[in-house]
C-alpha cells in the first residue's frame, strides 16, 4: 500500500495533531475547547474510516447486495459525539462561570490571578 | 484463673485504666486513685505467673489472625516474666512518684498525661508476652506513638522538637530496618514464631543473617545503639516521671528486650555463635558504651548525663545479647533488671531536686545534699548501683556479662566494661559528693543557697525514691528469683 | 427473579435517581435522602453481587438480552465486584456526610444539582466497574468524569472553576487517548467485548498496531489515575472542591482508574505478556517510584491540608501502581489490597477535613492551632486515618505496605523495598506537621470558640477511621479477597 493510499489516516494524524497543539498553545480558553474539538473530531474520523469496506455499501438490508460497510464503528461514534457534546457544553459553561469571576478567559491572566488569592 | 486468661487480663487492665483514667479526669483523687489501683492489679496479674513460669511453663494464647499465617499471639517466657515483671512493678512506684511530681510542679494536662501513661505500660506489656515478632511489633509500634504525646507534654517548642526527634528516629528506624528485617525473615523461613533455638538455622546464608542481625538490631531504636541514640536525650524534655519509667525502664528496656529476644528466639545463640555473623555488632556496643559514657562526663544538664549513661549502659544488653553465649544471655537479662531500679532511683532523684529546688544542672547542686539528704543519699546508692559496687545490685549485670565476655574469649570487650565502669565513676559520683561535700553556691540567686528555703521534695516522691534505692540493695543480697528465671532461657 | 437483575440495578439505580433530583429541585433536602437511599442500596446490591460471585465464581448479564460479544455484557468477577463495594461503601458513608457539610459550602439553591451530580457520578464509577465492554467502560468513564468536573466546580473558591476545566481538559484528552487505543484493538480483532477482546489479543500480540493500543490505553488512563507526571490536575481538583467532593473523588474516581488499568493489563493483554515487550512494567514501575517520592516531598512544603492530602494521594497511587508493575501474585494482591486500604483512610482523612472546615472555614495548617483541644474527636479521626497513611500497625496502611515490602522480596528488588520504606517516612513528616500544629500549637487568641462538629459528620468520620483500624487488625477478610482476585487475574483472561 502507498502512502496515498493511508490518506484518511494521514487526515487523522494532521488534525490530531492540530488539535492537541491548540490545547497545549493557546492561552484562549475557549479556544483550547475548540483545540479540544478537532482532536475529538479527529478520532470520529479514525473510527470512521475504519469501519469502511472496499466497496462496500452502506450497511441496509437491501436486495442483491452482499458487501457492507461496517456499522458499529458508526454507532459507536454516535455515542462518542454525544459524550463530545456534552464535554464541550460543560467546559463552555465553565469558561461563562470563568469569566465571571475572574473577568478574563485568558490561561496567563487568570494564573496571576490566582497566584494574588 | 487459668494462665491464659491472666495474661489477656494482665494486657488489658492497663487499657481500662487509661479509659478510666480519661473518665475521671475531673476529679483528680479519684483519677489517681484509679492509676495507682490499676498499677497494683496489673502487677498482681503479671506477679501470678511468676510460679508457673519459673517451673518451666510457658503459658500462650492466640487471638486472631491479623494477616493470613500470622497471628496476634502471646506466650510468656522467661524473659518476658522478667521484663513485664519489672515494668508493671515499677509502674506503682513511678505512680506514686508522679503524683507527688505532677501536683509539686503543677503541670497542665494531667488527666492525657496519666491516660497515655498506661496505654504505653499495656504497650509494654504488649512487647513483653509477644509471641511472635509480628506482635512483638505491632505492640513496639504502639509504644512509640502513645509515648509522644508524654515526650512533647509541655508543648513548648522545645518539647515539639524533642517529639520530632524521638518519633522520627525511633519510627524511621523501626520501619525502615525492623520491619524490613521481619519481612525478610518471614520470606525465607515461613514463620514468626518466637521459638527455642531460632526459626533462621538451616534458612539463610551467613552474609544473610549478619545483614538481618544489622537491620534487627539497628531498627530496635530503642535499643539506642550509636548512631541511633539521639531520641533518648532529645526525650529528656518530658516530665521527670516520664523519664524515669518510660526511658529508663519501659521504653529502653522494650528495646533491649527486643534485641535479647530477637537473638534467642530468632536467630539462636547456637546459629549465631556457629556463624559468628553478630561478632562485630559486638564492637558497634562496645564503641556505645565509651562513646557514650565521654559524652556523658561532658553533660552539665543532670538529666541530660542521666539520658547518655542510659545509652551507654543500654548497649551493656546489646553487647551481653551479642555474645550469643549463655552467661552472656543471662547477663543481659541480670543487667536489665539491675539498671531498671538503678536508673530510675537516679531519674526520681533528679525530678525531686528539680521540684524541691527547680535545679536542673549540675554545677548549681553544690551544697544541696544537706537540705535534701534523703534525695541525695539515694542518688549515691543509685549511683554505687550503676558503678556495679556491693553491696548493689548493679554488680550482678556486670559480672554476668564480663564472664560472658570471658566465656566468649573476648579479653578487649571485659576491658570496655571494666574502663566504663570507671567512666560511671567519674560523671556519677560528684553529683552527690558536690552535693553533701561542696559548699553552697551563694554567688548566683541568694534565696536559692544553703536553708535558703529549699526543702526536701514532696512526700509521695520521697517513698517512691526510697522504696526503688532499697530494691537497689535488696536486689544484691536476693538475685536468685531472677537468676532462675533466666537460667531457663538457656537451660537447653 | 430480582437477583439475576442486581448486575443492571446497580447502575440503573443512581442514573436514574440524577434526574429525579432535578425534580425534586424545590426540596433540596429530599434529594438529599434520596442519595442517601440510593447509596446504601447500591452497597446492599454489591455486597450481595460480591458474596455471590465469591459462593458461584463470575456473573454474566447481557444487557438488553442481547448476548455477548454483540450485545454489551455486564460482568462481575471477584475483582470488579470488590471495587463495586469499595465505591458504594464510600458512597454510603459520604452521602450522610454530605448534608451538614453541603448546606455549609454550597448554597442552598444549587444543592438539588449537588445531589444529581453525585447520583451519576455514583452510576458512572459503578458502570466502569462493572461493565465488560470496553467501549461501554469509556462511556461510563465519561459520565463519572462529566460529573466530578461539574461537582469539583461547585467549591466555593473560584479557583475550584479553573481547576475544574483544567481537569476537564486533561480528562478529556486521557479519554480520547483510550478511545484510540480501543479503536486500535477493535481494528485487529473485531469485537469490543473484554472476555473476546482477551481471548483475540493473544494471536495479534505482535504487531504494531496492538502496541500502539496499548501505549494509548496507558497513557489514557494513566492520566484519569492521576499517574505521575499525569497528575498535574489533581491537587487542584481536590483542593478547590467541596469538602464532600474531596472525600468521595479521592476515594473512588482514581481508584476506579486503576481498576480500568488492571483490567486492560491483566484481562485483555495478560494472556499476551505484551507488557513485557515494551518495558511497560519497567516504565511503571519507575513513575511509581517516582511518585512516591517526589509527590511526597511536595506535600510536605503545603500549607493548605487539602494540597497536602492531594499530593499524598499522588505519593499513593504510587504505591498501588507499584504493586501493578510487579505483576506478580503478592504484587498484585498488594496493589488490590491498597486501592482498599487507601480508599478508607484518604476519605477518613477528607472527611475529617470537612469538619474543619465546616467550623473554621479554613484549612491551612496555621488555622488548626490548638484543634486537639477544641474539636477533639475529629482531630483524634485524623490522626487514626493519618497514622494508617504512615503505615503504623496495627492500621490498614502497614498491611498494605507488609504486603508491598513482600512483592518487592519475592522478586529480589531490594532496593525498592528500602525505597518504599524510605518514603512513608516522609508521609510521617507531612502528617505530623498537622498533629504537631493541631495538639502543640494553643488555641489562637481572640478567635472565636470553635465546637465540634455536628454528630452526622463525625460519625461517618470516625466510620471510615475506625475501618482503617479495624482493617488493619484483622486483615484477613480483606486480604483474601484481594488475593483470590490477583490469582484470578493473573490465571490468564480465561473466564
Amino acid at each position: 500500500m502507498s502512502l496515498f493510499g493511508l490518506y484518511n489516516d494521514w487526515i487523522v494524524i494532521v488534525l490530531m495533531m492540530t488539535g492537541f497543539y491548540m490545547v497545549i498553545a493557546h492561552g484562549n480558553l475557549v479556544k483550547k475547547v475548540v483545540g479540544l474539538n478537532v482532536f475529538q473530531v479527529s478520532v470520529f474520523v479514525f473510527y470512521i474510516s475504519m469501519g469502511k469496506v472496499r466497496g462496500g455499501t452502506a450497511p441496509i438490508l437491501e436486495e442483491g447486495i452482499e458487501l457492507y460497510s461496517n456499522p458499529l464503528p458508526h454507532v459507536l461514534i454516535l455515542t462518542a459525539i454525544v459524550v463530545g457534546v456534552a464535554t464541550t457544553a460543560l467546559a463552555l459553561a465553565l469558561v461563562v462561570r470563568i469569566r465571571d469571576a475572574f473577568g478574563t478567559i485568558e490561561d496567563d491572566e487568570i494564573h496571576a490571578l490566582e497566584d494574588e488569592a | 484463673m487459668s494462665a491464659e486468661t491472666t495474661i489477656l487480663l494482665a494486657l488489658a487492665a492497663p487499657w481500662l485504666g487509661a479509659v478510666l483514667i480519661a473518665l475521671t479526669g475531673y476529679w483528680p483523687n479519684l483519677r489517681e486513685a484509679v492509676t495507682l489501683m490499676t498499677a497494683a492489679t496489673t502487677f498482681v496479674l503479671v506477679a501470678s505467673l511468676y510460679p508457673e513460669v519459673a517451673a518451666g511453663a510457658r503459658p500462650s494464647v492466640s487471638l486472631w489472625e491479623m494477616l493470613p499465617g500470622l497471628s496476634i499471639s502471646f506466650e510468656v517466657e522467661p524473659l518476658g516474666m522478667l521484663f513485664a515483671g519489672i515494668a508493671s512493678f515499677l509502674w506503682i512506684i513511678t505512680s506514686i512518684y508522679s503524683i507527688g511530681y505532677m501536683r509539686g510542679h503543677h503541670e497542665q494536662n494531667q488527666t492525657r498525661f496519666y491516660a497515655f501513661f498506661a496505654i504505653a505500660i499495656a504497650s509494654a506489656l504488649g512487647v513483653a508476652f509477644a509471641g511472635n515478632m509480628l506482635t512483638l511489633f505491632v505492640a513496639y509500634e504502639i509504644l512509640s506513638i502513645c509515648t509522644y504525646p508524654l515526650v512533647a507534654h509541655h508543648e513548648t517548642d522545645e518539647a515539639k522538637q524533642g517529639g520530632r526527634i524521638y518519633l522520627g528516629i525511633l519510627l524511621t528506624t523501626s520501619i525502615v530496618f525492623q520491619l524490613f528485617a521481619i519481612i525478610w525473615t518471614w520470606m525465607i523461613t515461613g514463620t514468626l514464631d518466637f521459638t527455642d533455638g531460632g526459626i533462621l538455622a538451616g534458612h539463610a546464608s551467613p552474609m544473610v543473617v549478619a545483614i538481618l542481625m544489622a537491620l534487627y538490631v539497628y531498627g530496635i531504636g530503642k535499643a539506642a545503639v550509636m548512631p541511633f541514640h539521639r531520641w533518648l536525650p532529645a526525650a529528656m524534655v518530658a516530665p521527670t516521671p516520664v523519664s524515669a519509667l518510660l526511658h529508663a525502664v519501659a521504653v529502653v528496656k522494650a528495646g533491649v528486650f527486643s534485641v535479647v529476644k530477637v537473638t534467642v528466639y530468632i536467630f539462636g545463640i547456637d546459629f549465631l555463635t556457629e556463624l559468628g555473623s553478630s561478632e562485630w555488632l559486638q564492637y558497634a556496643a562496645a564503641a556505645t558504651i565509651i562513646l557514650a559514657s565521654l559524652v556523658a562526663l561532658t553533660k552539665d544538664n543532670l538529666k541530660a548525663r542521666l539520658a547518655y549513661s542510659t545509652v551507654s549502659q543500654l548497649s551493656y544488653i546489646v553487647l551481653g545479647a551479642m555474645l550469643a553465649n549463655a552467661v552472656g544471655i543471662v547477663g543481659s537479662g541480670m543487667h536489665i533488671a539491675m539498671h531498671a531500679f538503678g536508673k530510675i532511683t537516679l531519674f526520681f532523684c533528679a525530678g525531686a531536686i528539680l521540684v524541691a529546688s527547680h535545679k536542673t544542672e549540675i554545677s548549681q547542686m553544690r551544697g544541696l545534699g544537706r537540705a535534701m539528704p534523703i534525695t541525695f543519699a539515694a542518688f549515691l546508692i543509685g549511683s554505687l548501683s550503676m558503678i556495679g559496687l556491693p553491696p548493689f545490685g548493679g554488680l550482678w549485670g556486670k559480672w554476668y556479662l564480663s564472664l560472658g565476655a570471658l566465656d566468649a574469649g573476648k579479653l578487649g570487650l571485659v576491658a570496655v566494661l571494666m574502663l566504663s565502669s570507671v567512666l560511671n565513676v567519674a560523671y556519677l559520683l560528684p553529683i552527690s559528693f558536690r552535693g553533701f561535700f561542696s559548699n553552697p553556691d551563694t554567688k548566683g540567686d541568694g534565696n536559692h543557697g544553703h536553708g535558703g528555703g529549699i526543702q526536701e521534695a514532696p512526700l509521695p516522691c520521697l517513698i517512691a525514691i526510697s522504696i526503688t534505692s532499697i530494691g537497689c540493695v535488696v536486689l544484691f543480697f536476693f538475685p536468685e528469683p531472677i537468676y532462675d528465671l533466666l537460667r531457663l532461657i538457656v537451660a537447653n | 427473579m430480582i437477583e439475576s437483575q442486581l448486575p443492571a440495578l446497580q447502575v440503573v439505580v443512581p442514573l436514574i435517581s440524577a434526574p429525579i433530583c432535578m425534580l425534586l429541585r424545590r426540596v433540596p433536602m429530599a434529594t438529599w435522602m434520596l442519595a442517601v437511599a440510593v447509596s446504601w442500596l447500591c452497597l446492599g446490591i454489591a455486597l450481595a453481587l460480591l458474596t455471590q460471585v465469591l459462593a458461584t465464581g463470575p456473573i454474566s448479564y447481557p444487557l438488553g438480552d442481547w448476548a455477548a460479544p454483540w450485545g454489551i455484557e455486564y460482568r462481575v468477577d471477584r475483582i470488579s465486584a470488590f471495587v463495586l463495594v469499595i465505591v458504594s461503601a464510600i458512597g454510603a458513608v459520604v452521602a450522610p456526610f454530605s448534608r451538614a457539610s453541603v448546606l455549609r459550602e454550597i448554597s442552598l439553591r444549587r444543592v438539588y444539582l449537588f445531589f444529581a451530580m453525585y447520583h451519576l457520578c455514583l452510576a458512572g464509577l459503578l458502570g466502569i466497574a462493572i461493565t465488560g465492554d470496553a467501549f461501554n467502560l469509556f462511556v461510563f468513564l465519561e459520565i463519572s468524569s462529566l460529573s466530578s468536573y461539574a461537582l469539583i466546580s461547585l467549591g466555593r473558591d473560584r479557583r475550584a472553576l479553573t481547576a475544574a476545566y483544567r481537569y476537564l481538559i486533561m480528562g478529556t484528552i486521557g479519554a480520547t487517548f483510550y478511545v484510540i487505543g480501543v479503536g486500535f484493538m477493535y481494528m485487529m480483532t473485531g469485537t469490543l467485548n473484554i472476555a473476546d477482546l482477551a481471548n483475540r489479543i493473544p494471536q495479534v500480540a505482535d504487531t504494531r498496531t496492538v502496541q500502539a493500543a496499548l501505549a494509548f490505553l496507558t497513557v489514557g488512563i494513566g492520566l484519569k489515575l492521576a499517574l505521575f507526571p499525569l497528575h498535574t490536575w489533581l491537587p487542584n481538583a481536590y483542593t478547590y472542591a467541596p469538602s464532600v467532593v474531596s472525600a468521595f473523588l479521592a476515594a473512588t474516581a482514581t481508584k476506579v482508574a486503576i481498576y480500568a488499568l488492571i483490567r486492560i493489563y491483566f484481562t485483555v493483554f495478560g494472556a499476551a505478556e505484551i507488557s513485557e515487550v515494551f518495558l511497560i512494567r519497567q516504565a511503571l514501575m519507575v513513575l511509581a517510584v517516582a511518585a512516591m517520592f517526589a509527590a511526597s516531598l511536595v506535600a510536605i512544603y503545603q500549607n493548605d491540608v487539602k494540597r497536602l492530602l492531594a499530593y499524598s494521594s499522588v505519593a499513593q497511587i504510587g504505591y498501588i501502581v507499584l504493586g501493578i508493575s510487579f505483576a506478580t501474585s503478592t504484587g498484585l494482591t498488594a496493589g488490590i489490597i491498597h486501592l482498599f486500604n487507601h480508599a478508607l483512610m484518604k476519605c477518613a482523612l477528607f472527611l475529617a477535613l470537612g469538619c474543619v472546615f465546616l467550623r473554621l472555614r479554613s484549612v491551612n495548617i496555621g488555622s488548626l492551632a490548638g484543634l486537639g483541644k477544641t474539636m477533639p474527636w475529629t482531630t483524634a479521626a485524623f490522626v487514626a486515618a493519618g497514622l494508617s497513611l504512615i503505615g503504623i500497625p496495627p492500621t490498614v496502611g502497614f498491611v498494605s505496605k507488609w504486603y508491598l515490602i513482600q512483592a518487592a522480596l519475592e522478586k529480589d528488588s531490594y532496593l525498592i523495598a528500602a525505597l518504599v520504606l524510605l518514603s512513608s517516612m516522609l508521609a510521617l513528616i507531612y502528617i505530623w506537621r498537622v498533629v504537631e500544629a493541631a495538639y502543640l500549637r494553643p488555641v489562637p487568641k481572640g478567635q472565636e470558640t470553635v465546637r465540634e462538629a455536628p454528630l452526622s459528620m463525625v460519625v461517618p468520620t470516625w466510620i471510615m477511621s475506625a475501618a482503617c483500624i479495624y482493617f488493619g487488625i484483622d486483615a484477613t477478610r480483606t486480604l483474601e479477597v484481594a488475593r483470590s482476585a490477583a490469582s484470578f487475574l493473573l490465571s490468564g483472561a480465561q473466564p
